[in-house]
């Protein structure tokens, strides 16, 4: 009895990480350049998401260890913040506003026709991979709406025409 | 003959609606016709109907003409080649843009720059008489810089209307070597862009009100929480920092005072509730951003857990001023206990949308006409929403309350940050009520019960209540939910998401009865 219960038990290891080399040279270069600041945490999440495109689970223990923080921390904060994603992207990622300044000129008839041309819903990602729709509250061009936001290109005055042109010029450029 | 001064804006509510192309299209054209011209990519006038903005400089005076797309560009560098020493002819002329009314009536002292300077250049922000307040605050004790800001009524312009000078003075007087300024840069409210505008158009005064904040209080290193929405502002406030730096603006020694001060620009990553001041902290410490009890007020134990202060941008960015000009001059401006200008930013369905800065004291309902000229659709105003997503829906009846944040608070509504947002008569309120209720769901940070959980409670009462399923009862509870969230949630999400819906419920009740579904905007 006493024999068995002193018995070892190893300890289980991880699975395989199921990021790239470049993928983890890219989350440790994040953690390595930030880590030394105080309030690390978000500057490393932006940089990762930047290289990477989004956070994969498998950076959030990376980032843990690096950062001597538990899982669950990061995960709380990765979770927490709208911005960001968990999940692969399309090639273009499409914010367009839902608040009230923007409802107040069409942005309910806009996002409606926005999810129908597209195919998707919020958070969704067209077929051929070239756009992901997300909502955004606010992107602070109130007078100019509705707004939407390409990447990091504002743009305002959106009609559903208009949405059209944009989105056939990203799946033009994208091919 | 020099070349001609042609102002296009980098604003990016300009390059939203095509500035970048009409610029290039001027200077393509320019080109061609081997005219001479200096582009200048300054900030928004802040006249947003007549962005793309184009601006000519003739005998040292700016004139207007928008908004100017890039097929004009040829027949206005045409006009331009044709007038000589002339003012431009052209369809889209505005004449000189400071005598524009909208622009004219402002009384810009906070946005004194914005628009008129180029907001990468240091020369020109000294030129426009950058940094003469923190050259009046360097020749002042800590104690005397805290007593002209107390002096002056500046209350904090995020839409608490703390008095800065009374949060600046607890920081003054707090124990402690290490102390912080941060700036709340998160903008989250709809309707507002007035920090935005200010990053983008003139970054220097955010930084120099900063500084000044920084030697006011003894505190050496200073963080702007940006909200990732403000890409364009990011770019502007990080150039505007270098160049701070390398003009010793910034660093070791301010100006050769001796004090230090360091700042850096810090992302947020899209969460409401982040604009709340002790979630803002939690989020630059590297946490979610869920709501701190106070006290400890973060002017003792605020960033890691060291007196701080955390004040608006525009807080920030009308401090030059007054060290400048003096409190007195600042104080002069406004009416009751509301000091100084706001900068209001009329938005929504309006016709004339931009930023105006007045003195507080003008009536909702002279903004509204006399600035806005009414709707951007041509139909009558129904409802205006003042304050961002927690300010009340206020009727026709009401837009004769004066812009005075007691005033607001006087028929429970809040002035807050100065955004008004304007909704024609196609507006469904039951549907901005419901949206209210499903904002304060989707940013709640969890804390506490009444924000969390109140807030789906009251989107599925909502929609009962217009669904006509045993109606009276409904609003009853619905009334009940919003006064347990009024007074039993942590901080103003919470607490204010009741503003929306009891506005819409007490001044548009006819919305709320009627059979068709609500749920337009789900």
């Amino acid at each position: 009895m006493a024999k068995d219960s002193r018995r070892v038990i190893p300890i289980k290891l991880e699975r395989p990480s199921s990021l790239s080399g470049e993928e983890q040279a890219a989350v440790l270069r994040a953690c390595a350049d930030g880590k030394e600041q105080p309030g690390a945490l978000l500057p490393i999440l932006h940089a990762v998401q930047e290289a990477i495109g989004f956070v994969p689970a498998d950076a959030v223990s990376l980032i843990a260890q690096q950062l001597n923080l538990s899982r669950a921390e990061v995960h709380g904060v990765v979770t927490f913040y709208h911005y960001f994603r968990t999940r692969r992207g399309g090639k273009h990622v499409v914010h367009l506003c839902r608040a009230e300044a923007c409802q107040s000129v069409g942005a309910v008839a806009l996002e409606r026709h926005a999810k129908r041309s597209l195919g998707v819903d919020f958070h969704g990602t067209t077929a051929d991979g070239t756009v992901t729709l997300e909502p955004v509250y606010c992107l602070g061009n109130c007078a100019l709406g509705p707004a939407l936001m390409i990447d990091e290109q504002l743009q305002g005055r959106v009609s559903p025409e208009h949405f059209d042109e944009l989105m056939q010029s990203l799946r033009a450029g994208a091919r | 003959m020099s070349a001609f001064k042609i102002y296009v804006s980098r604003d990016a509510a300009a390059r939203s609606v095509g500035a970048d192309a009409t610029a290039n299209a001027i200077a393509a054209e320019a080109a061609r016709r081997g005219l001479q011209i200096e582009l200048i990519r300054n900030g928004s006038r802040g006249l947003l109907w007549l962005e793309p903005l184009v601006e000519l400089e003739v005998a040292g005076r700016r004139h207007a003409y928008g908004p100017v797309q890039p097929r004009d560009a040829a027949s206005l560098l045409e006009a331009l080649h044709a007038a000589g020493d002339r003012v431009p002819e052209h369809p889209l002329a505005h004449g000189p843009t400071e005598e524009i009314p909208y622009l004219k009536r402002q009384q810009r002292l906070t946005f004194a720059r914005v628009g008129i300077t180029d907001p990468r250049s240091l020369e020109d922000y000294l030129a426009h008489d950058g940094y003469r307040g923190l050259r009046a605050a360097l020749a002042l004790t800590p104690a005397q810089i805290v007593e002209q800001v107390t002096a002056s009524g500046l209350r904090g312009r995020g839409g608490a209307a703390f008095p800065a000078g009374i949060k600046w003075k607890t920081v003054l007087g707090a124990p402690g070597l290490q102390k912080y300024i941060v700036c709340n840069a998160d903008e989250g409210d709809s309707g507002t862009f007035s920090d935005r505008m200010v990053m983008e158009g003139d970054p220097f005064v955010l930084i120099e009100g900063m500084t000044v904040a920084g030697l006011a209080t003894g505190a050496d290193r200073g963080y702007i929480y940006l909200r990732w929405e403000y890409p364009d502002a990011r770019l502007a406030l990080e150039a505007a920092i270098r160049a701070a730096y390398a003009a010793g603006y910034l660093g070791e020694n301010v100006q050769g005072s001796g004090r230090r001060f360091d700042l850096e620009v810090r992302m947020g990553a899209g969460a409401y509730i982040c604009g709340e001041e002790t979630s803002l902290l939690e989020s630059l410490e590297g946490k979610r951003g869920q709501v701190r009890f106070k006290p400890p007020l973060p002017a003792l134990a605020g960033l890691f857990g060291k007196p701080t202060v955390i004040n608006n941008v525009i807080t920030f960015a009308s401090v030059p001023i007054i060290l400048d000009r003096g409190a007195d001059f600042y104080k002069n401006f406004g009416m009751g206990r509301s000091r100084g200008t706001l900068p209001l930013q009329l938005a929504g369905n309006v016709k004339h949308g931009g930023l105006i800065e007045v003195a507080f004291g003008m009536t909702l309902r002279e903004i509204l006409y006399d600035y806005g000229g009414g709707t951007l659709s041509g139909r009558p105003i129904r409802a205006v929403q003042v304050g961002g997503p927690l300010g009340a829906y206020m009727p026709e009846s009401q837009f004769d309350t004066p812009l005075d944040y007691e005033a607001f608070a006087g028929i429970k509504a809040m002035l807050g940050h100065g955004g008004i947002v304007v909704f024609d008569d196609t507006a469904d309120m039951a549907a901005q009520a419901r949206y209210a209720m499903e904002f304060c769901a989707i940013e709640s940070c969890g804390k506490c019960t009444p924000c969390r959980i109140g807030s789906t409670r009251g989107v599925e009462v909502i929609d009962r209540l217009v669904s006509g399923e045993n109606a009276a009862a409904q609003e009853v509870l619905l009334r009940d939910l919003c006064e347990t969230m009024t007074y039993g949630s942590l901080c103003a999400l919470g607490g204010l998401t009741p503003y929306p819906v009891i506005s819409c419920l007490n001044h548009f009740a006819e919305d709320f009865v009627k059979t068709k579904s609500a749920q337009a905007s789900a």
